[in-house]
Order: C-alpha cells, then structure tokens, then sequence
C-alpha cells in the first residue's frame, strides 16, 4: 500500500510503551494528592469505564466484531453484587468479583453461541436484543430487582473484610481507598487483557478480524475463537459494573438499558479502537466529558451526539490514534523524509 | 367471542404500527446497508409532531375529523427531516467502515432525542381528542375504538403500497437495481446518490407515519423511540433484515405473541417474546426471509 | 502412488460445467502449472481440492485416502494448503506475524492466551527462517499491508508454505506484477518450493513463466483436460497451440 513505509522499530517501541505505562501508573497513583475528593471520585468511574471499554474492544477492535450490547454484561455485574449483598449477606469487595465474574462468564458464553453464528450487523442487533432481555427482566421482576427503583449497595469491604469504612469519616475514606483498590484492579486487568492480546490467541483473533478467508485457509476455528473473545470480552465488561455499584451505591435498570452500550462503544471510538490504550483514555476522556455535560446542560445528549459525530468525522482513529499518527509523522521527519 | 375478537384487533392495531417502523428500517437497510438506530427517534419525532399539529388544529377550532389530515402531514415532515439528514449526516460516511455508520447514526439518536425534549419538553402531549372524535364499533357486548380500526386499514393500505412501489413501479426498479448491486447500478448510470436519499426519505415516512397513526392511541412521550427500536429490532430478527414480506410477517408474529403474553403470562410477556425470536434464529439464521 | 488423485469430479454453477469429471493426479515433487482461458475451471478445481467448495460428485484421495469429505482444517492437517490469487493476508498484522500465524496454528498454538507470542522462540526462529527463504528478513516489522504488491505476493506464498504442506496449490502468484518482478517471483517460489520437497501445482496465465518453471504442464479448457505433459510436449501440441494463441476462443 503505502510505498514509503514508516518502520518504527518494535522493540523501540516496545520499550516506550512500558515507560509510557509506568508513569501513567505513577501519575494515576499520585492523583489523589493533588486534587479534591470530587475528582478522585470522578477519575475512579473513569478507570471503571477504562475496564468497561477494554473488555469491549477485545470484540471490536482486535477480533472485528461491533456488540451493542455490553450494557448486558455491566449491568450482570452490578446486579450480582447487589444481589450477593441481598441474598446472602456479603459485603467484601474480593467475593463480589470472585463469585460475579463466574456468573458474567456463563451469561456471556450463552450469549456469545447464539451472536457469533451471525455476520456483522445481524451480529450487533442480537448483541441488542439480547441485552434488552435482561433489561427487561430487571424491569419486570421488581420485586426481585427493585424494578426503576433499584437495589442499594451500601460500601463493600476491601481486602478480605480489613478494611472498612463505617463510622465518621467514612466517606472520605472511602473515596480515596476505593480510589486505589479500583487503580489496582485496574491495573492488574490491563496487564491481564495485554497479554491477551499479545499472546498467541490474540494473533489469531487479529487476523480473524483481518481475514477470515485466509484465517479458515491456516486452519482456524472461526466461530470459536469468536465465541471465546465474546466470552473473555463479556467478563471484562462485567468486571466494570462489579467496581461501578459500591461507589454508585445504586444499581437501576438504566444501566441495562442499550443506550449505555453505545456509551461504551462512544467512548472507545473516542480513545481509538485500534489502540491498546485507546480504550482507556477513551473510558476516563469520555467519564469526565459527560459529567461535565450533564452538569452544564439539561441537553448533554444534544451535546454528546454532536460532539460524537464530529468526532466521527474528523478524529475517525481517536484519540490515541490521531496522537499516534502524529508521532509517527514526528518521527519520520526526525529520520529526514516527509 | 368477542374478547379474542378484540385482542385481535388489538393485535393487528399493533402489528400495523410494528410495520411501518420495520419496514421503514429494512427498507434504508435493503437499499443503504445502514442500519439507523435513530430510526426509532424518527418515530417518535413523527408522534410528536402529529400530537402537536392536533393541538393548533384544534386550537384553531377545525373540526376533529379533519385533523386526521395530520397524520399524512406529519409523516411527511419527519421525510423532509430525512432529506436534510442524509446528505448531511449519512452521506460523509458511506464510505467508512460499517461501524462509523452505526455510529453515526448514533449520534443522530442523541441529538433526535434531546431536539425532542427542547422543542416539546418533558410532558406527554396526547391527540386523544382525536381518537375520540371516531366512533365506536360494537363487537359482541363490547365497544371497540373506531380509531384503532382505521389504523389498521391504514397498515393494510402502506403494506400494500410500499409493494405496489418496490416491484410495480420504475421507481422500485431503481431501488431493488440499487440494494442488489450498488456498483453496478452507478455504472449503468444510475444517479446512486439521488437513489440513496429518496429510499431513506421513504424509510423515514414510514417511521413517522408509524409515530403518528399511533399518538391519538399512545401519548408522545420522552424515550418512546428509543423503546421503539428494540421492538423494530425484534421483528427484523423474526422477520429478517431487508424484506417487505419480512417485516410484515414479523410484525405480525411479534403482534400476536405480545398479545397473548400479556393476556397469559403478563410478567414475561417479553421474555416469551425474545423466546419466539430465539427459536426462530436458531431455525433461520437470518430471520425468516433476511437478505442480510 | 500419486500425491493426489480427483476422480470424476463434477461442479455445475447453473448451466456452467466448470469440472466435468476431472481425473486429476499429482505425483509427488513434481512442479506442476495448471493453465487454460478464464473459465476454465482451473479455479474451480483448486477450489474443490482445498474444500472451498463442495463438489456436486466425484472424491478426492491424498495419499490414497479419501478426503472428500474433509472440512478445510481437516484438509490443512492432512497436508494440503494454498495462496490465493488475490492477494489475503492479514493486513493489520506485521509481516513477521503473519507468517509466525501460520506457525501457531499449523502447531496448535493457537489456544494459548497467557503466554506472549513474542516469547515462544521456536515459532520466531522458524519465522526468521521462512522470511529469509522468501527474501522478505528485512520486512519482518512492517505491516502486511504496507508492503509493495510483489512483496505481498511472496508473502501470501510465504503464509501457505509455512504451514509445511506436502500438497501446495498457488493461484496466480504473479498476477499483477511486474515482468521484472515476476521472474523474481516465481524464482523465490520454485526454488524455495523444490529445496522443500514440497510438491506444487500453480495456476498461471503467463506462459513463460509457465514453460519456465514446470515440469509439468496440464491444461484445462471447460472443465475438462485438454492436454497434460512436460513442457515439451504441450509446446508441440497443436490443439494447445491453438488455444493458447488463439485469438478467438471456442466459446
């Protein structure tokens, strides 16, 4: 294609992408100190939606596959967290992601079959379709679910019940240990999700989304492989709603509702859907973009629908793409051409 | 009797509303290879423009009746709408990867659904005195809107007409020639473009006709669209992506089983719909006459 | 025993015959060049061996076993693989990872997630290897679709070869480039193919390449074969002859 290629050298590249990791670690890390209890609150929805997002494009951007859906499995999360609250009494933060993960995997490999047997847009609308069942369950089973009221989910404890946060000044506690408890997790997801994609199966779920002809012609199972990144992808996202319930001390329908998977999908274009960190930057970029919408305006959506489309038309690779592409333009005239 | 003969009727007043939006979405589906998810919106705009031409008709004191006229005029505007959306909002992104395009149209359901709220606000606004200016049919001991049957003489007439259009007409020749092979419409000499924005005018009449045979019955509300577009969804996948006879076969399943749900299990009257659609899936993968 | 055996292999698209009982046999090691007009069935053919098609009747035997039945994984473990005549590859991944791909799923790799790809050592040296013989080393961190279009050829070839077929089938793999480059091409090809010991059947149009690098040459015209030798005898067959310069074609 492009007669003059540009050839970043990988392992250069390599090299800055962990230093460029490490002091975004670092820089997450030292936020706290340096701004209010608001923020720190704001930026842990951020990195919520940094999960949310990365769960997502392990489906769009490096198996090919676009689910407007993914509410499905945030909202699975969410609700069993309030449910295990309910039902059996359980407020540690570490239970709610061992015994909500499990439930988010079944979900997600049954609805992953019946989606991956279909080509692209039949695809999207049953990763619809199916997530508006559950909407509707969680409307129509009010007695179960809290129908619109919802279900409260007052604050977990963390690390296996040692820390908790009764009493006064409880809430500020709270804010900032949730902070980096989310940070942790966060982390550990990222790092979890980048060898996904580094490893062996995810080579194979690029080249599935580059080529399915030729991926069938070196012996791969498509729909399989399909089905698995549905299934990982599911779980990621569920992970998401998981850390989202304690701090939103809520769970509603809303949050079922497929409007929201297109929040997620918004917000991975906004990051970039080709790049690993695109997903991330677009999670916070997007978390602290609508907040200040909602807070400016009674017509965020107004505002978010234009800012989406032009986003669409003039910044189709994201952030993290467009920022990139100019580093690579940076670098090629460093290298003397053009 | 004279029950089921309403819940038939019922059925049927639903399955004409279902039918307008689905086939208005696998028509610019058929010919675009878009699917709009701002088609419930546009739905929804057409209720709301409908309810409120109702309300200056009335308040200009022109007889009930008449104000049934609206009902065609609204459908029109939201087309107009169409004709300005396209170029504008469709056509820079034709082509781009399938993604931006639902993407965009995404946005379009945003912006539709806030223009809504800041041109009608937050409260219902109803056309009921409409509905009520027909008369009422007696079924059995029972009475029966004269409304609701006129809605479905009103489906019956655009099912037949949207055929008439698509396979009678020199028209339709252009826009099946268009959906079956796009490249080899324009090299033929087709105006493509012109082609493109006529079929999702036609789309978006259809959407807004469908909003306003329905607001007499169902208030204009916030959200209503975006309901709307999970419902039209269910039918396509019953009925398949980008058939006529699609969309009318599935509207009219999804009608019934609706109906008997919530006559018999009322609590999941839904859930047993998304069980017809699954076993039909797992029958046809792309529905029950899907081109796609 | 021939490598590959069709017998009476028939596929009907509609009124067009483009197998009509095909008796098709490769031995093994031989470089064989299938040619014919557009049409001819040769596509078709290749088609039906690598199961990307289902062929109306007839079977298919690799080393005397039958694999008609065979999906295209099944096929690709028995030994058969093959390019494409427009070019497939995995544009988003680099060069090295296309060929490391077939690597990973020729071995049944592909399943693994919790370990780098970059960290399995065997499959990067065997890449090296496989880019080294096809010329591409250099090209090993550019995306596959930055390449230029003979470099992409050798790629897609690269791709089939590693997965270490016994049976390779190549379609066109010098459409669309060059003279220059074809010559190239079908060297790197040839040779790379012949030190392999893997056995080759390629479909070309361009008969200097064909006369060059065959030794064998078999020509199908409407589904069925018209002539089937060395490159000496097709050269004196007069009906072939005609065909191959004719300007008028019998359909």
């Amino acid at each position: 294609m492009k007669a003059a290629a540009i050839a970043l050298p990988r392992s250069q590249t390599g090299l800055w992408s962990y230093a460029a990791a490490a002091l975004g670690v670092a820089v997450l890390a030292a936020v706290p100190e340096f701004v209010g209890l608001y923020q720190t609150q704001l930026l842990t929805y951020g990195l919520i939606m940094a999960i949310a997002a990365l769960g997502f494009n392990l489906l769009l951007g490096y198996t090919g596959l676009l689910s407007f859906g993914h509410s499905a499995y945030f909202g699975l999360g969410a609700y069993t967290v309030a449910f295990l609250l309910q039902w059996l009494g359980i407020h540690s933060m570490e239970f709610y992601i061992l015994l909500g993960l499990p439930v988010a995997a079944i979900v997600s490999a049954l609805f992953g079959y019946i989606c991956v047997r279909h080509t692209r847009i039949f695809f999207g609308i049953l990763t619809l379709a199916l997530s508006q069942v559950l909407y509707s369950l969680a409307l129509k089973f009010f007695w179960v679910t809290g129908g619109t009221d919802g279900l409260r989910v007052p604050r977990p404890t963390l690390l296996a019940g040692m820390i908790d946060f009764a009493g006064s000044g409880g809430f500020p506690r709270f804010i900032r240990s949730y902070y980096y408890y989310v940070l942790g997790v966060f982390v550990l997801s990222a790092a979890i999700m980048w060898v996904i994609v580094h490893s062996p199966f995810g080579k194979a779920l690029q080249a599935i989304r580059d080529n399915e002809i030729r991926a069938r012609f070196l012996g791969l199972r498509i729909r399989r492989f399909r089905w698995a990144a549905f299934l990982l992808s599911g779980t990621f996202t569920a992970l998401a709603g998981i850390l989202w319930v304690p701090l939103n001390g809520l769970t509603t329908p809303d949050v079922l509702y497929w409007p929201f998977s297109g929040e997620i999908v918004f917000m991975t274009l906004l990051g970039g859907f080709r790049n690993f960190s695109g997903p991330i930057v677009g999670g916070i970029v997007f978390t602290f973009l609508k907040t200040y919408a909602v807070a400016s305006t009674e017509y965020w959506q107004l505002l978010l629908g234009s800012v989406l489309v032009v986003l669409i038309l003039l910044l189709p690779t994201g952030i993290v793409g467009a920022l990139s592409q100019l580093a690579k333009r940076v670098w090629a005239t460093k290298e003397g051409r053009t | 009797m004279s029950i089921l003969a309403i819940q038939v009727l019922n059925s049927l007043f639903y399955a004409s509303v279902l039918f307008l939006i689905a086939a208005g979405l696998s028509l610019i589906f058929g010919v675009m290879r878009i699917v709009n998810l701002a088609h419930g919106s546009l739905f929804a705009v057409g209720a709301y423009i409908a309810a409120w031409l109702v309300g200056r008709a009335i308040g200009l004191g022109v007889p009930v009746v008449w104000a049934l006229l609206v009902i065609p005029i609204a459908a029109v505007a939201v087309a107009l709408i169409g004709i300005v959306i396209e170029p504008l909002l469709l056509r820079p992104f034709y082509r781009r990867a399938e993604e931006y395009q639902l993407l965009v149209t995404f946005g379009l359901l945003l912006i539709l659904e806030d223009l809504m709220r800041l041109v009608w606000g937050g409260l219902p606004l109803t056309a009921d005195t409409v509905m009520d200016a027909l008369p009422v049919v007696h079924i059995g001991g029972l009475v029966y809107p004269g409304y609701n049957i006129l809605v479905i003489g009103i489906g019956i007439v655009a099912a037949v007409a949207l055929w008439f259009l698509i396979y009678e007409t020199k028209f339709g020749v252009l826009l099946r020639a268009t959906s079956q092979d796009r490249r080899m419409a324009a090299a033929l000499g087709l105006n493509v473009g012109l082609v493109y924005v006529a079929a999702f005018a036609i789309g978006c009449f259809m959407a807004g006709l469908g909003g306003a045979i329905v607001v007499p019955s169902h208030a204009a509300v916030l959200g209503m669209g975006v309901e709307a577009l999970v419902l039209a969804f269910v039918v396509v996948v019953v009925g398949g992506l980008g058939s006529l006879k699609g969309a009318l076969v599935g509207a009219l399943i999804v009608s019934f089983v609706r109906t008997a749900g919530i006559q018999f299990f009322p609590e999941v009257e839904l859930a047993v719909l998304y069980l017809i659609a699954a076993v039909v899936l797992i029958a046809r993968p792309t529905g029950l006459f899907g081109t796609a | 025993m021939s490598l590959l055996r069709t017998v009476e292999l028939r596929k009907r698209f509609g009124a067009l015959n483009a197998c009509d009982g095909v008796n098709f046999a490769v031995e093994k090691g031989e470089f064989l060049s299938l040619v014919g007009s557009n049409g001819a069935g040769k596509t078709t053919l290749v088609n039906l061996i690598t199961a990307h098609l289902e062929p109306d009747s007839g079977r298919i035997l690799f080393e005397d076993r039958d694999i008609t039945g065979l999906s295209v994984s099944q096929r690709i473990k028995a030994g058969i693989a093959r390019s494409f005549q427009l070019v497939n590859l995995f544009d988003g991944l680099s060069v090295f990872d296309n060929v490391a791909l077939a690597i990973f799923a020729r071995d049944g790799k592909t399943a693994k997630i919790a370990t780098l790809a970059a960290n399995d050592d065997d499959v990067r040296r065997e890449t090296r290897e496989v880019l080294a013989e096809f010329g591409l080393a250099a090209k090993g961190e550019l995306s596959a679709g930055e390449l230029a279009q003979g470099e992409r050829k050798l790629l897609d070839v690269a791709v089939a070869y590693a997965l270490r077929p016994n049976l390779l089938f190549l379609d066109e793999p010098t459409s669309g480039v060059s003279s220059a480059e074809k010559a190239q091409i079908m060297d790197t090809v040839s040779s790379v193919v012949r030190s392999g010991a893997v056995t080759a059947v390629v479909i070309e149009h361009d008969m200097d390449v064909v006369f060059r690098y065959s030794d064998r040459i078999v020509m199908m015209h409407e589904g069925a074969f018209l002539a089937d030798g060395p490159p000496d005898a097709i050269r004196a067959n007069e009906t072939v002859a005609s065909i191959l310069l004719g300007i008028s074609s019998p359909t």
